[in-house]
């Protein structure tokens, strides 16, 4: 036990002692709970916090966002606002053609909307690559393993806002990748005010900041799959390839399906860091859809709270079903 | 036992009539005291001064002054306003997008005063009343958007400036013959704003609103959304403003124009009060007469404007506390203390000193000035219209698409026109 | 590899000795240069950017415009010139003759420069043209960026880490308090419904505050919590990630600690405090560093619910920071490497917790 670690059972020592003060002011309110209760109903007692902001941050607002998608005016109280029943998604899901956004009364939505079905699959697929690669290589015998899986995964500790400030500060015009390409003779790009470009710096700049944390979980799935496995495969002198597809793969199976899940979920939100970053331009080149979530309801003057609401009910549909999936196949593929 | 009792009850009950009869005094009393009581909100903390005064020469009223953000009268006014709460008077940006809650001040001021000085800018105030003749308030400065060129750069590349009433094109090809000569980055900068757009727009005819109050697309608007998109195309204006958007990234004009980046920059009149500190000597540098287009050479007003609103307790005080800043005195005392533009007439006429500031500055507001009395109706119009902002928005995001190739002029106007009513359609009651 | 090979790469450099060397001492192959090299480039990829911001927010205004920028923070030397009351940056200049000369500029527009000769400034200015100057550098460490921040807008960004601070400690305290014990009746107890109220709890997984912004604002307005910041903590305290961990922690505590505190008369909340909660701490570390993470991070929340600059947090105020002359990018700068030292700190001394939690998060 050095230093360090005395220090810190001190401190822990301390926090706790400061903080049994409330909790054993709570204990005669407790005690007297349990008496009046009994302690088969006493586990609600100790629900009832969690389930009381549940209620209000989670299921109401899904209640209240119904309402707000089927009522119109710019008031923010329900109270306030009219009836118009289906008119919000019959103005956000109209279109001549679903192909060309502009054909449709709510051209920004669809474009949005278009942008994410296009960002989602490569951002993720691009990011669960490289957080296998990633856990591939520090799966094996190296050293300073700790320090590289250190470097991989600090982006994922800097706030979108910080993430999105230092690349755009490195693709302006006058920025660093400039320079460098500058100073190998080319002409200056500027990254950021293409439309095709944008989007796929959007990709790359979410797949820095987001790819540690799925390669720590690949890492620890990875690192669950017995050595004596490998060892049989080394004897049987398999290539590192077929080792890979024989074995690797189908062990890190559940894993990776965890992992693709939760990428794709967070993927789907995306907004911070692309906000920052691009503002959702060229144009809506960048535009996600929690973006045109954002600006409907909170952004153009007048807010449009209906449309908002609706758009956010067929994002909440579209993660609902994923969600659904997901504990479907991790049901059926669960062992026990 | 009921000896003792009687007494105590009797005693009860003198100390609850004593305290009642102080309670209704106090009560009486606060209400004399809020009898001469208003509330005023401002953004900018020198009218503090101004409240003062007035209390001095009105004694036995009270005027409270509260400094608040513009993006607080923006943003949290309409909603205290549109729960019946609010300031007595404040200040207003969105002149005609809160028309509805507006006190009309006819009664209780010098309506002929009002109108003889205020009376351009009394219309947008009046929102979608267009015939009415409420006095809803006054504007005692004013913004104007404008053009600032970069002298010293003309000299350098030894060109001649455009004179007055030269056309936007005019102005367009001498900045790139000089951004050239001198090795400039940017020829022609302009704020991404629909407000600056719009002095754009309505040179070359845009209608923009019509009496009714909806978004108008002609031929003048989609002309200057062709130019304007020309421009970015050959060069003229660089596309990392308009043409992208990057939340804290964009471009600041304003400190391009300081560097010596910009050799002709379209912002607003605010910005003189800064080139002092900022310019300096650096180069020489003056506000040009507006551009013109085809029809005009607009330059929109903005600026904010002093109102007091229906749900006011104290109609009377509000007014005579408005008709005090409308006073010639107060005016010139509050102008020379920003570099604004005077709104009222005789201001306008008579001219205004700005004690502090150097030449240039006094010469640029001088040259804003002359252009006041250029600024088209549907200048004015477009200023208060409630929709105008809607409308702002709506056409730097519509313009910038067209910037990225996601649509043509033609489709970007048409949306416009489709977003402003959606708008119109979401705010009905 | 033979003889003379091993000899040489373990003399010509122990680095590389170093890393042909690995873990059992077995040699190395092809597929080893390929990871190391692969580990190399993605470290410079993580870590190039970041230090770049770091090293930039110690930049000069002027050094942050150059263009292409130079790598270390440099500035021009400059000189006390008498007449002038701020000192002129100097500059060699290439006379027509040829001949080199160094000259302090006054100002400069376009492509031509004013300049005076130092030591005569009386004898008035000299014209040049751009292309014949040529600024003289110096190594230069612009500290003011972080001073003028920490000094300036009358304590602005004071109050912005403070408002991030205490959201996240706050949050933090509450989130651990009321998930711990949701996780301790959900793992603890078997009652009528612990089912169900687990299935509420994970079933806010699917509705992330992005899908329900509108109502959650209009909840929060009318609780009276717009620009305040208890509207930001209340909405997020209760994360199902958070029970689920501390659960199955919890699961793994023998339930005959808690027969025993039971037999000496202890109250069910004294067990929760006193037993159970104890054992748990480093369950109850992870969730809390997760927690400090998210809320120091948190954006789009925040950015609806604080709308006047004296409640922002330190990721609006970065997001939005102008002073009244426009953006100054050496603030920006250093506003941006501090909003991100905290956790940057956090990480380096707390990198175990935060890789098993997320390990386990994944492994469920």
């Amino acid at each position: 036990m050095n230093a360090a670690s005395r220090l810190n059972d001190k401190l822990v020592r301390f926090l706790w002692s400061v903080a049994s003060l409330p909790a054993r002011g709570m204990e005669p309110v407790m005690a007297g709970l349990q008496r009046a209760l009994g302690v088969g109903r006493l586990p609600w007692v100790f629900l009832l916090p969690n389930l009381t902001i549940i209620a209000m941050f989670s299921a109401l607002p899904v209640l209240i966002n119904i309402l707000y998608s089927i009522t119109g005016s710019d008031n923010l109280y329900p109270g306030d606002r009219h009836f118009v029943g289906l008119s919000n998604y019959e103005t956000l899901l109209s279109c001549e053609s679903y192909l060309d956004p502009s054909t449709c009364s709510r051209d920004l939505f669809w474009r949005a909307v278009r942008n994410t079905l296009v960002f989602v699959p490569i951002q993720v697929t691009v990011m669960v690559a490289f957080a296998l690669g990633t856990a591939l290589a520090l799966n094996r015998k190296i050293r300073a393993r700790g320090f590289f899986r250190g470097i991989f995964f600090f982006p994922v500790m800097l706030s979108p806002v910080v993430v999105a400030m230092t690349w755009v500060w490195l693709l302006q015009r006058d920025g660093a990748l400039n320079g460098m390409i500058g100073a190998i003779g080319f002409d200056r790009v500027s990254w950021l005010t293409d439309s095709a470009r944008a989007f796929k710096w959007s990709i790359f700049v979410t797949v820095w900041a987001h790819m540690g944390f799925y390669m720590i979980i690949l890492l620890a799935g990875l690192q669950s799959i017995p050595a004596d496995i490998y060892e049989a495969a080394k004897m049987d002198r398999a290539t590192p390839w077929r080792v890979f597809r024989r074995i690797t793969l189908p062990l890190l199976k559940p894993v990776l399906l965890v992992v693709f899940i939760l990428a794709v979920i967070r993927s789907v939100q995306t907004f911070d860091e692309i906000y920052i970053l691009t503002g959702g331009g060229p144009g809506s080149a960048t535009k996600l859809i929690v973006h045109y979530i954002y600006e409907t309801g909170f952004a153009v003057m007048p807010r449009n709270y209906g449309l908002a609401a609706a758009a956010s009910l067929l994002l909440g549909l579209v993660l609902f079903i994923f969600t659904a999936i997901q504990m479907r196949l991790s049901k059926g593929g669960r062992n026990d | 036992m009921t000896g003792n009792v009687l007494p105590s009850t009797l005693l009860k009950f003198r100390l609850v009539l004593r305290g009642a009869f102080a309670l209704a005094i106090a009560v009486w009393l606060s209400g004399v005291a809020r009898a001469q009581e208003i509330t005023v909100q401002h953004i900018d903390a020198d009218v503090k001064v101004l409240t003062d005064k007035f209390m001095k020469e009105h004694p036995g009223t009270k005027v409270n002054f509260r400094l608040v953000s513009y993006q607080s009268i923006l943003e949290s006014l309409p909603v205290q306003l549109g729960s019946g709460q609010g300031p007595d008077v404040s200040m207003v940006g969105d002149w005609g997008g809160l028309s509805r809650y507006y006190l009309d001040l006819r009664p209780y001021v010098d309506a002929g005063y009002f109108e003889r000085e205020f009376g351009s800018v009394l219309v947008p105030m009046r929102g979608m009343d267009r015939k009415g003749n409420a006095i809803n308030g006054m504007s005692g400065s004013m913004t104007l958007n404008g053009a600032f060129v970069n002298l010293t750069l003309f000299k350098q590349a030894r060109e001649p400036l455009p004179k007055s009433g030269a056309t936007w094109d005019d102005w367009a090809a001498a900045a790139v013959r000089v951004a050239k000569a001198t090795r400039t980055e940017i020829p022609m900068e302009m704020d991404r704003s629909g407000h600056r757009f719009a002095s754009l727009a309505i040179s070359y005819g845009a209608k923009l609103v019509d009496d009714e109050g909806y978004p108008v697309i002609d031929e003048g608007l989609k002309t200057a959304i062709r130019t304007f998109v020309d421009w970015h195309r050959n060069g003229t204006m660089p596309m990392d403003l308009w043409g992208a958007v990057g939340g804290a990234t964009h471009r600041d004009n304003f400190q391009d124009f300081m560097n010596g980046k910009v050799v002709f920059y379209f912002g607003g009149s605010w910005a003189l009060f800064k080139m002092d500190s900022a310019v300096g000597e650096l180069f020489e540098w003056a506000v040009v007469d507006a551009p013109c287009g085809i029809s005009s050479c607009t330059v929109m007003p903005g600026g904010g404007a002093m109102v007091a609103f229906k749900h006011t307790k104290q109609p009377r005080l509000a007014a005579q506390f408005i008709a005090f800043l409308a006073r010639e005195d107060n005016m010139r005392e509050a102008m020379g203390r920003h570099t604004n533009i005077p709104v009222a007439t005789t201001l306008v006429k008579t001219g205004v000193d700005y004690p502090g500031t150097s030449e240039r500055v006094r010469e640029a507001l001088a040259s804003f000035t002359r252009q006041v009395p250029k600024i088209p109706k549907d200048a004015y119009a477009f200023q208060g219209w409630r929709f105008q902002r809607a409308a702002m928005n709506s056409m730097t995001t519509r313009i910038s698409q067209v910037l990225s190739n996601e649509l043509d002029v033609d489709t970007a106007a048409a949306f416009i026109k489709k977003d402003v009513l959606l708008a119109i359609q979401a705010a009905k009651r | 590899m033979t003889e003379a090979n091993r000899r040489l790469t373990t003399a010509a450099s122990p680095a590389w000795a170093f890393m042909a060397r690995k873990h059992g001492g077995t040699r190395a192959d092809w597929t080893d240069w390929v990871t190391y090299g692969y580990l190399l480039l993605g470290t410079a990829v993580m870590l190039v950017p970041v230090l770049w911001v770091v090293i930039s927010s110690f930049k000069s205004e002027g050094n942050l415009t150059q263009f292409p920028p130079t790598l270390w923070p440099e500035a021009i030397e400059s000189l006390e010139v008498k007449g002038y009351n701020r000192p002129l940056p100097l500059f060699k200049v290439t006379r027509e003759d040829g001949s080199v000369v160094t000259l302090a500029q006054v100002r400069r527009v376009g492509i031509e420069a004013q300049m005076v000769v130092p030591e005569h400034p009386e004898a008035g200015l000299v014209v040049v043209p751009v292309e014949r100057t040529q600024a003289i550098r110096k190594f230069y460490i612009a500290t003011e960026n972080y001073t003028k921040l920490l000094d300036s807008a009358g304590g602005q960004i004071w109050s912005s880490i403070y408002n991030s601070v205490f959201i996240a400690l706050v949050a933090t305290l509450i989130t651990l308090v009321m998930n711990s014990m949701a996780a301790f009746a959900l793992s603890k107890y078997r009652f009528a419904g612990s089912n169900f109220a687990l299935l509420a709890i994970l079933a806010t997984l699917m509705v992330p505050p992005t899908v329900v912004l509108v109502p959650i604002y209009l909840i929060v307005s009318e609780l009276g919590l717009v620009n305040n910041l208890w509207g930001v903590i209340l909405p997020v305290i209760s994360t199902p990630t958070g029970v689920f961990l501390l659960r199955q922690y919890m699961l793994t505590i023998p339930d005959e600690l808690l027969e025993a505190a039971r037999m000496d008369h202890a109250s069910e909340w004294r067990i929760f405090w006193r037993v159970v909660l104890p054992l748990s701490t480093p369950a109850l570390a992870v969730v809390g560093i997760f927690s400090i993470m998210s809320r120091w991070n948190e954006f789009l929340l925040p950015l609806i619910v604080l709308n006047k600059p004296e409640v922002y947090t330190l990721q609006i105020a970065l997001a939005g920071y102008t002073d009244e002359n426009g953006i100054v990018y050496g603030m920006l700068l250093a506003m941006t490497t501090l909003t991100a030292l905290p956790l940057a700190l956090v990480f380096i001394f707390l990198q175990r917790y935060i890789t098993t939690g997320i390990a386990s998060t994944g492994i469920k």
